[in-house]
Formats: C-alpha cells, structure tokens, sequence
C-alpha cells in the first residue's frame, strides 16, 4: 500500500538522521553474526560433521536462519518492540487513528540496521554454496528460496505472539526469547541434531522443522520426496493462530485499560 | 441549527445532571454531541510493598487493589459547546477521556460521540475525533513537521484540497510557518503543542479530546493555545472537551465545567455559577480575602472547593 | 560511606525481587536454553567422541553453570541506567568525585548482578542436579577444587564488572551509545565463552586468549570447578584474573576520573 512505503520514507530519514548511529548498528548486527559463525566453523574443525551433515550444508542452514530472522527483525521490529509501545502510550495513540492496528505497528518502526546481519549471511551463503558439493536443481532452489520465505514469516508470527502477550503482562516474557533468538541461534543447524522429541514439538508444535528441516532434507538430497519443497507454507499458515491471539489480546487490553 | 429542542430523550438525561444551570444557559441544542450514561470502570492493580521482606513475599502471592475509576459518570454535551473537565489528580479524567476516544471499554454503562459508539466502530469514529495528549506526542520525532503532517493526511485520507486549505489556516492561526520544516526534536515545548493541535485538527474532526494541552508551556504559548482553541470553535463549530489543571484556561475558554472527584460527577455547572461556589466554600473556610490577584484566587478557590468537597 | 553503598545495595536488590514472573520466565528460558546447547554437543560429541576436550559431563556442568551465573558473569549483563545517564546528561546532577563514582557504579552493577543470579541461580542449579547423567548438574571435582571456583568465580566476577567500568567510561566520548554496546557484547561475549566454551576453541587461539582477561571472566571459574584445571593450572590461571582485576581496575579509575575532568571543563 502506498501509506507503508509513505511511512518506511519517514522511518529511512529519522534513521538517516544518524548515520553513525546507524553504521554502529549494523556493525554490531555484523560482528553478532560472524561469531555465531566463527564459533560454528570452530566446532566442524574440531569435529568434521555432525550427524551426517557437512559444514557446507551446516552452512546452507545458518544463513536461511540468519537471513530470514534479519528479514523478519527489519520488517516486524514493531511487534518485536511491542512492549515499549505499551508502555510510553504509543499505542493508545495508533488505537486513536483510522487503520488496523496491525498495519501501523507494522509501520510504526524499521530496523534497518538489521541489514548487518543480512550482510553476513549472505556472505556465508556464498561461502557455503562455493564449498558445497550438492547439485542445484530448479525444484531445490526454489524450495530453498521459500524457506527463507517461509521462516521469515514464521519468525514474524512468533514477534506478533510476543506483541499479543504484552497486552496481557509486561512481566515474564522473556521466555519468548527461546522462540525468537534462541530459533535463530538453534535454527543454524538441521533441527534433527537435537534429537527425535525437539524435532516433533518443532513438527507439531510450533512449525520449526516443516519449514527448515523437511525441505532442508529435499534441497540436500537426502529425501526425494518434492512435496517436502512446499511445506514452508506452514510458516505463512502459522500467522493465522497468531493472529487470532493479537486480537484476542487486544480485546483485552481495551477492556482492562493499561 | 440553532433549534430549541425538547425531546424526551433530553430531558431524561437532562435529569442527571446536578445542576438545572445548565438547561436555562443552553441556547441551542440540536441532538447531544457527546453522550455519556452510567459509565463505570474499575481497574485492578498490583500491590507492591517496600521492604526487602514484603518482596520475597511478593515472589509467593501478588496481592490487587481495586480502584474505582469511574463510577455513574453521565454527562451531555451538545454539538459546538467547550467544556472545562477538572479534577484533582487521579479522578477520573484520563479514564473518561480514554472511554470517550474509544480506547478503553466501560464496565457498564455506555456513551454515544456523533451518533456512535466509541469502542464499537473503531476505525469509522476515530475519523471524526481529535486527540491531543499534552505529555505524549502525536508526530514523528526525527523528521520535519510537514512530513508529519504529510503522513497524517494519508492516514486519514483527507482529500488534497481540504488538506491544503487546512494546513493554511492552522498554519496562519498558529503561527507555524516557520517551523514545518524543522524536526519535532528541536522544538520547544510551545512550539510542539502548537504543531500538536494543527495535526489533531489537519481532518476536520467534529470533537476535539484536549488532554492537557497547556501543561508546561508559558505564558505567551498558553494563550496562543487558547485564542486558537476559541477561534476554531467559533468558526468550525467543534466540540471541544478540555482537561486541564490550569484555571485560567477555563476561565478563557469553557463557559460549562464538569468536576469529577474520585471517580463521580461532583458538579455540572456554569463557569460562573462554579466560582460562585467555589467563592462560598473559600469564605466558610477561611473568611472573605480579597487581596490576592486573579490567576492566584482562581487557583486557590479551586483548591479551597476540592478540599470542602473531600477530594 | 558504606551505608550509602549497602543502601543503594538494598534498593537494587529489592527492586529486582518483586518482578517474580520475570524471575520465573527467566529460568524457564536459560533452562531451554542450556538444554538445547547440550543437545548440540552431544550430536558433535556421537560424530567424534575423541575430539571432545573433556568429559561430557563436565561439559554438561560447564554449561549448566554457565546458564546458572550468567547474569554474574557475562559481560552483557550489566544496569543500562549508568550510561543512560551520562548520555543525557543527568550524570552532573551525581555530585560525585570521581573516585566515589567508581565504587558507586560498582556497587550497583554488582547489585544488579547479584539480585538476578539470587533468583534464577540456585532454581536452575537444584533442576539440574536431578537431570540423569551425563546431561546433568554434578558435583565438584573435589572440595579443594569447590574453594578455588568460589575464589575464581569472585574474581572473575570483578575482572567482568571492571570492563563494564570502560564500557561505562566510553559514554563520554560517544553520542550514542548503541554501537559501543553493541561491539562490547559481542565481542566480549565470544571471547568470554559465552557463544562458545572456550575448551573448543582451536589450541593456537586458546594459546593467545589465556593471556587476555576474557577467558579470565567465566572460563576458568568453571574448568576449575570441574576439574579440568588441576591444582598447578589454578595458579597460573588465578593469577591471570588478579592481574587483570589491577590492571583494569586501575586504569579504569584514571580513566574515569580524566573523563569526569574533561566533562566539567568543556561543561558536558
């Protein structure tokens, strides 16, 4: 819609206000990820592989979940600083303007400087890609792409849970952080190295593995199976229940007052 | 417009109110512009004792109070009037405020704003109010005014036309020119609630909520403030509900004042009959003192008033 | 004197125990957390047990410990109030000679540090214990090696707050201060061991980092406790932290007090 891109123009000059600011941002975005990646590279030299899987498909996996967490961190940065919205009045003032509340938290805040980590990631995508021994074809591209695609808005889902719970406590949301954070930092490898119970809650649960690791299986080789190529759908599923608990929430929140 | 109506329905809520001041002073009414009947609400909060003993028990039960925000609020205010809404700190007034612009839902009673209900059409009626928060800011602090403004305009899908023959008008009233392009950072405080107002009214709204709306700023700003809040009365016929700690700002603006005190209506009089009153109280309570200058006797009458009332 | 450090203690102290449902969430969450790395090493551990550098129990007490003190321990976890303040400002009105300000903020950060670690601490320590091995909280490798963890944990615990002092210090130089955060949690978190126990790192960079006061922070605290430093290593490696713990500690109060000068005469 034109009013997103009017409101990302506002939110690209208030950040360009500060451009040193900024550059620090990323960096440190940057430097986050390089020793996500350094301690990664550390471990596979020491030990070669891990449960059959090799650096560069370790590798393959890391910068999907850096990629699309950075993605999703840029563009749902609203829900992920929900809390402080609460709590300085920001939002009572977007319940006080004509449009969904979802499309102004949305619109409310971008961090660009998310933009390090994206940097990063796709450096090791690189990387990856030039050590790999795997054959690319058509299908597997594609369903690589749509992983990212699928993880980024299963991460974003998991921003708008976060968002949705503060309308019910400030308090004691700091668990959220293993969905969010801690799917990133866990997420850099095929979830099937944590062992069979983490692979079913990441199945049924919350839908982890059906956009990182089944489709991982097939972009890999190790599964035939093509129909696995369309499972990141489930992240995109996912923003439906999240989306039922924001308004949920929200009815909360304007029954109860703040 | 200017018809004398007396509808049952008026004069069934015209029963709730505390004083009949108001039914002799009314020149016009067409249909109540603001409604509210019975309104009630009741927040729980969260103790919290002091003490390193009273914190480990905390670890163990969370102990609530409840506190009566509001409790049979009603009141009536008919299209284009200004009303003063006072009270002590904690009275009830944000809480009003907020049912009124539809953030918060009542716990009984309900209360119609232009014909609709506030919390039920969301979207629909936010269109046709304004609200100024005087300690929060409605604009984006790192870029121009103007920008601000711009992304208003698009908010509220106000037609081009309107929009530019707004903004020259808030513009000229408020004296604006220099500062659309400067960052709302820099601004002074007067500066910012000028730009404020102008961008709560950048839509034609019907209502204005002023919350506040002179806290901190000074003298020359205030009745900057005050003189456009008149005008735009006058010439747009807005309905202005004004909550404010300054008594001067009543007294320029609010011909009808509403007093909440502990979550009830106390009083719903005219300005004049309200320092009539006041004056009453202050005279039983410490005799007849006429030495004090205006602002300072406006201020001390009101106190005077809160404290025989016994909030 | 030492009043007012016991009461700004108390305050502290008692501020963080009434956010109970943080305290709980935060368990749960380093509770996950914890659990999931040592899934992670015990798939690296199946692909090559020879090229793991120790037991993995010890590396599942290492782990539990880490979760157990980490906000005693890690370089992040320090009050962002202080740099708040002397971003905007309020810092002048702390009429504070500079040497007084050293200790206060000192005191401060550790109270932060200590009331969060109260909480979540033991709780994660106690579940841990019950978890069968060899993924569970254990036992010291003896008592001797207990004493020497608690000295090591002190002193690490000073040596990690001292940095925190620099951190704090560069807020005069900076106008944000977002990016210097941002450079000092990262990279102090790495070399500390935060991402990545430091035992896995490769020889040749350990051989460099034993020298530098990060490994000094949670590492050797925790190997001492396990006992993969024996006696001999716990010498070499406490002096390191006393070391450090001088040297930072001073430099860092004449770094500050040199700051505080240079604010009062440009008038901050």
């Amino acid at each position: 819609m034109k009013l997103f891109f009017k409101y990302m123009a506002v939110i690209i000059k208030s950040r360009m206000q500060d451009k040193v600011s900024f550059f620090f941002g990323a960096l440190g975005q940057f430097l986050a990820s390089l020793t996500s990646f350094i301690a990664v590279f550390f471990l596979f030299y020491r030990f070669k592989t891990v449960k059959g899987f090799t650096f560069s498909e370790v590798l393959l996996c890391f910068s999907i979940a850096l990629i699309s967490f950075s993605l999703a961190e840029c563009f749902a940065r609203g829900f992920d600083q929900f809390s402080a919205f609460i709590s300085d009045g920001t939002f009572d003032r977007m319940l006080v303007r004509p449009r969904s509340t979802v499309f102004q938290v949305l619109s409310q805040t971008m961090e660009f400087s998310r933009i390090g980590r994206l940097v990063e990631a796709a450096v090791v995508l690189v990387y990856a890609l030039h050590t790999s021994t795997m054959h690319f074809t058509a299908g597997r591209v594609f369903t690589f792409i749509y992983m990212i695609a699928g993880s980024t808005t299963l991460f974003s889902g998991m921003f708008v849970i976060y968002a949705s719970l503060c309308f019910f406590t400030l308090d004691g949301l700091e668990f959220i952080n293993i969905f969010t954070d801690g799917a990133r930092e866990f997420g850099q490898y095929p979830l099937a190295v944590y062992g069979k119970r983490v692979l079913q809650f990441c199945t049924f649960v919350v839908p982890y593995a059906l956009v990182q690791y089944y489709p991982f299986l097939y972009v890999t080789g190790r599964s035939s199976c093509s129909l696995y190529g369309l499972l990141p759908s489930a992240g995109i599923l996912f923003l439906l229940p999240c989306y039922i608990l924001w308004r949920f929430g929200l009815h909360h929140y304007v029954s109860t007052g703040s | 417009m200017l018809l004398f109506q007396y509808s049952p329905d008026f004069l069934r809520r015209l029963s709730y109110i505390h004083s009949l001041d108001l039914l002799f002073q009314t020149k016009y009414i067409h249909s109540p512009m603001i409604c509210a009947e019975h309104l009630s609400k009741t927040f729980k909060v969260a103790r919290r004792n002091s003490g390193l003993g009273e914190a480990v028990k905390s670890l163990f039960k969370k102990e609530y109070t409840l506190i009566r925000a509001l409790d049979d609020v009603s009141f009536t205010i008919p299209d284009g009037e200004i009303v003063g809404y006072i009270g002590p700190n904690g009275a009830g007034k944000s809480s009003t405020i907020k049912i009124l612009s539809g953030i918060l839902v009542p716990d009984s009673g309900t209360c119609t704003v232009n014909g609709c209900i506030p919390w039920k059409q969301r979207q629909e009626y936010v269109k046709t109010i304004g609200v100024v928060f005087g300690q929060r800011t409605q604009l984006w602090w790192d870029v121009p005014v103007a920008d601000s403004f711009d992304l208003l305009k698009n908010i509220y899908d106000v037609d081009d036309g309107l929009y530019r023959k707004n903004l020259t008008d808030l513009t000229e009233l408020l004296d604006l020119g220099d500062l659309l392009t400067l960052p709302v950072r820099s601004l002074s405080l007067g500066q910012r609630m000028r730009c404020e107002i102008a961008a709560s009214l950048l839509h034609n709204p019907d209502v204005l909520f002023l919350d506040e709306p002179t806290i901190g700023l000074d003298a020359v700003s205030k009745l900057a403030v005050r003189k456009f809040i008149k005008t735009i009365n006058e010439e747009k016929k807005t309905t202005v509900l004004l909550t404010t700690h300054d008594m001067n700002d009543i007294e320029a603006l609010a011909r009808r004042i509403i007093l909440i005190g502990k979550g009830h209506i106390l009083m719903d009089t005219s300005f004049e009959t309200f320092i009539s009153r006041a004056g009453a109280c202050s005279t039983d309570q410490c005799g007849a003192d006429t030495s004090a200058s205006g602002d300072k006797r406006l201020e001390e009458l009101t106190a005077s008033l809160y404290t025989s009332l016994g909030i | 004197m030492m009043k007012t450090y016991l009461s700004f203690f108390r305050i502290r102290f008692t501020r963080s125990l009434q956010y109970r449902a943080a305290a709980f969430a935060g368990i749960l969450t380093q509770f996950a957390w914890g659990g999931m790395l040592i899934l992670l090493f015990r798939a690296f551990y199946e692909s090559n047990p020879q090229a793991f550098p120790m037991p993995f129990s010890s590396l599942a007490t290492y782990v539990w410990l880490q979760q157990a003190l980490l906000t005693l321990l890690s370089p992040w976890a320090y009050n962002k109030d202080i740099m708040d303040s002397i971003q905007s400002g309020t810092i002048a009105y702390e009429l504070c000679r500079p040497v007084d300000c050293y200790a206060m903020w000192y005191v401060k950060n550790l109270a932060e540090r200590l009331s969060k670690v109260c909480l979540r601490g033991l709780p994660i320590l106690v579940v841990a214990a019950f978890i069968p091995s060899p993924y569970g909280f254990t036992l010291p490798a003896d008592g001797l090696h207990f004493l020497l963890f608690i000295v090591s944990v002190i002193l690490g615990n000073t040596v990690v707050i001292s940095l925190n002092m620099l951190l704090f210090t560069t807020a005069f130089y900076t106008t944000s201060t977002q990016g210097t955060r941002m450079l000092f949690a990262t990279v102090t978190d790495f070399l500390c061991g935060g991402i990545l126990p430091l035992p896995f790192f490769p020889a040749a960079v350990l051989g460099v980092l034993k020298y530098l006061p990060f490994a000094a922070v949670q590492n050797t605290p925790f190997l001492l406790y396990t006992g993969y430093y024996r006696i001999e290593d716990a010498v070499f490696n406490i002096g390191v932290q006393v070391v450090w713990i001088v040297i930072l500690v001073i430099s860092g109060r004449m770094w500050l007090s040199a700051s505080f000068k240079k604010v009062t005469v440009l008038g901050g």
